[in-house]
């Protein structure tokens, strides 16, 4: 860690350092008061700002906890590529699981549809790993503003032990004061980016200079339209109408998840500040680009409730 | 104009130090049912451009099932996420919500009217800088009115905005206006607010709320979004006392040894002198280490890690606070609780209680007295019951460091949590000696001040206290 003395603090903090306190207080709290806690990686500019804090919240020291990535196999090559480069530079305990069974009955986006994938190689898959390693808190990167019902979910949330979130029990969460106590076998899902807004996000990568997944930023790649989304053929398992070619299109990705699943949007923005102006222009939301939120009104609070992050 | 210039106008650098260097503001919105609470946020979503196509889509599919417009757009529908409300038209938990203009950006917590949700509306008031207290201008103050402005003044909060809705639907008569104000002023009075400003505005239609309304001309104040924007953030407690409740002792090695926690108020510079609470040992501060390099002073909201002169003692659930005024140390609280279970709470309960960052058994020793929700005015009691305000006397099994909630909002407050379920069963605000002296005059023990260490019983001690209970 540098020594340098940094300049000195505002009397007044910006908005991004507030958020950045904030974060970096839940995580502490986190750690103080639960006994095996998992940083959940899902490899996205979320991710990639969740563990920016959470290395803040620690240094000089190392980070006291693992991180785990839910492998569906269905990831796109370069958020692996980057994954494992930032396992290797950072030195972090990383963990990778892949929900065996499934695999093994070749449980997939583009054979079983969206909504049966997600529920086997995400929701099924997180439940197995948290089980196996007997997690009692895991942090995730869920923001308020993504989504409806994630707007009402706390910071702390309590999951019952088989997982589900039960929105109907949920714990007043008043000041900065988290409430850890649990009974046998249930656990805590942990967000320290729940007052966190995507333009927040970004002016906060660009700030602090966090490296993204190449994706984010706009290049020739080669896609095809599915039900309106610009769906990137990142390897040879996608299945092409007879006669049909990806086409090189300009795109980036806002969000990133299983490349079957997640639409890419024409772009030029290939520098942050592009980014960041196209954000605040934009006029469709980012989870647009996902495609099991339109598995019908109420698929967030119903997927969550299961146990889905 | 507040809204988003593009950043083609002027230059992606300043655009982006600009939006980098703004400010936050929380605040809460409050009002009974059917006053336009949530109509009123998803009014301020729209006109500051936070709602998306895909979203207005999503609302006009909603907006015929679930609708109260009549076929029209339903904005309320964009702030009631979960299927239950939607289904039955109210909103039934704490809702966030994030918007920004050029000036700032917001938190919003939009809280229930419903008397049954009096905790969550607590919650939400609990972080907020401003409260934004809803009436509808044909009803006029009711009972929710009084109980809202109440629980607001209660939790702290010192600055309102009546927001006064609906004008539209009585032709945006002034002098009905004015006599609603009229009337708030009278009974909001007593409630120690520092501003209360009343704006006549409609949610519906949007006039005062992000733009000045043309119907009024009476009218001369700013619209709501630009009061907003201009109200002072946080200045009490950027001048009160240096307060740094420690979470987590870093020890990476054994040339390091720091003290990591949120600052709670006031500032602290190295070379200050600290004392650190509930030891009572006193040392000077060394470096204040952040991972971005050491900090000359660090101020209330930043996440530090203080380094010490002198290898002193202190773990998870210790307060460093500036040795001018420390905390008063004690194992018996007289605190002022938001009773949240189901069940009934009568003396002897024992519950865990969670100040600061530390939690410590509790019992409950006397149930003293519960508060009218509507006039504030305290009556004998010797139980509380779910949603109740009241007055109780909690003895713990060890000293702990507290504040007044007058004084400090975060050392100054708690939670009780409920050891069979470990649901949070109430939030509870310290009270001042001398309040609790003062209503409670049958009560033989109060809050015990002291501290072990001589050092500390210094000048320095007695004008700390002096300072934190205006003596």
């Amino acid at each position: 860690m540098s020594a340098a003395i940094a300049a000195p603090a505002r009397t007044r903090l910006t908005h991004l350092q507030r958020l950045e306190a904030e974060s970096i207080h839940i995580f502490r709290e986190t750690v103080a008061e639960t006994e095996n806690p998992v940083m959940l990686y899902s490899i996205g500019k979320d991710s990639s700002v969740l563990l920016h804090l959470a290395l803040k919240a620690f240094a000089p020291g190392r980070l006291p906890f693992p991180l785990m990535h839910i492998d569906t196999t269905w990831k796109f090559r370069e958020m692996i590529a980057f994954r494992d480069q930032r396992a290797k530079e950072l030195g972090l305990d990383l963990i990778v699981h892949t929900n065996q069974e499934g695999l093994a009955k070749g449980i997939g986006p583009v054979s079983h549809g969206s909504e049966v994938h997600t529920d086997v190689m995400k929701t099924q898959a997180l439940r197995q790993a948290l089980d196996k390693h007997k997690f009692d808190a895991a942090f995730g990167g869920a923001r308020r503003d993504e989504e409806a019902s994630r707007a009402k979910e706390r910071i702390v949330s309590l999951r019952n032990a088989q997982h589900r979130w039960d929105p109907k029990r949920q714990r007043a969460e008043p000041w900065h004061l988290y409430n850890f106590k649990k009974r046998r076998g249930e656990s805590f899902r942990v967000f320290p980016l729940s007052n966190w807004t995507e333009l927040d996000i970004w002016l906060y990568i660009e700030q602090e200079k966090i490296p993204i997944v190449p994706l984010y930023f706009s290049a020739e790649r080669p896609v095809v339209e599915r039900d309106g989304q610009l769906i990137m053929v990142d390897d040879d398992r996608f299945p092409l109408e007879p006669g049909e070619s990806p086409q090189l299109r300009q795109v980036r990705f806002r969000t990133l998840g299983c490349y079957p699943l997640t639409g890419a949007v024409e772009s030029p923005a290939a520098t942050l500040p592009e980014i960041i102006g196209e954000t605040l222009a934009a006029r469709t939301s980012e989870r647009q680009g996902r495609v099991i939120d339109k598995d019908g009104a109420g698929a967030m609070e119903r997927k969550k409730q299961e146990g889905y992050f | 104009m507040t809204i988003h210039q593009s950043p083609e106008a002027f230059g992606y650098d300043a655009f982006l130090r600009a939006h980098q260097s703004k400010e936050v503001l929380r605040f809460i919105t409050c009002g009974s049912v059917d006053d336009g609470k949530s109509t009123l946020i998803g009014r301020l979503l729209h006109d500051t451009k936070q709602i998306f196509d895909d979203q207005v889509t999503a609302l006009q599919r909603d907006s015929r099932k679930h609708g109260t417009q009549g076929g029209e757009v339903d904005l309320a529908l964009l702030v009631d996420g979960l299927q239950a409300e939607r289904e039955q038209g109210i909103t039934i938990d704490v809702a966030y919500r994030f918007f920004s203009t050029e000036a700032r950006s917001f938190i919003v917590a939009d809280t229930p009217g419903h008397e049954q949700y009096t905790r969550n509306m607590a919650t939400g008031a609990s972080t907020a800088d401003v409260a934004v207290i809803l009436v509808d201008a044909r009803q006029g103050l009711t009972r929710q009115t009084r109980r809202h402005a109440l629980l607001v003044s209660l939790l702290g909060i010192h600055r309102v905005v009546l927001a006064i809705n609906k004008m539209d639907l009585i032709g945006w008569s002034q002098n009905r206006f004015d006599e609603i104000v009229a009337g708030f002023q009278t009974f909001a009075a007593p409630l120690n607010f520092s501003e209360v400003r009343a704006i006549p505005l409609s949610a519906k239609n949007g006039d005062n709320v992000v733009l000045p309304g043309a119907a009024a001309p009476w009218y001369e104040g700013v619209p709501l979004l630009r009061y907003l924007e201009e109200v002072p953030v946080k200045s009490e407690e950027r001048a009160a006392a240096f307060r740094l409740p420690v979470q987590w002792v870093n020890r990476p090695n054994s040339d390091f040894r720091g003290f990591s926690g949120l600052i709670a108020s006031g500032s602290v510079a190295p070379g200050d002198r600290v004392t650190v609470a509930p030891s009572g040992k006193t040392s000077t501060v060394a470096r204040i280490f952040t991972a971005d390099g050491d900090l000359e002073r660090a101020s209330e909201g930043q996440s530090v890690t203080l380094v010490l002169a002198d290898e002193i003692d202190a773990s998870r659930g210790a307060v460093i606070a500036t040795s001018d005024a420390p905390l008063t140390l004690t194992d018996r609280l007289d605190v002022r609780l938001f009773w949240a279970a189901e069940s009934e709470l009568t003396a002897g309960a024992e519950l865990w209680a969670k100040v600061g960052t530390q939690v410590v058994n509790a019992q409950v020793a006397t149930v003293h007295r519960r508060i009218d929700p509507e006039t504030g005015q305290a009556g004998p009691a010797d139980a509380l019951a779910v949603n109740d305000i009241g007055d109780v006397t909690l003895q713990l099994d060890r000293q702990i460091a507290v504040d007044p909630y007058a004084v400090n909002r975060d050392t100054g407050s708690l939670i009780l949590i409920d050891r069979a379920t470990t649901d949070t069963a109430a939030l509870g605000l310290v009270q001042t000696k001398a309040a609790s002296a003062k209503t409670a005059p049958s009560q033989v023990e109060t809050t015990a001040a002291a501290t072990p260490e001589p050092a500390a019983r210094s000048g320095g001690f007695l004008a700390g206290i002096k300072r934190l209970f205006g003596g």
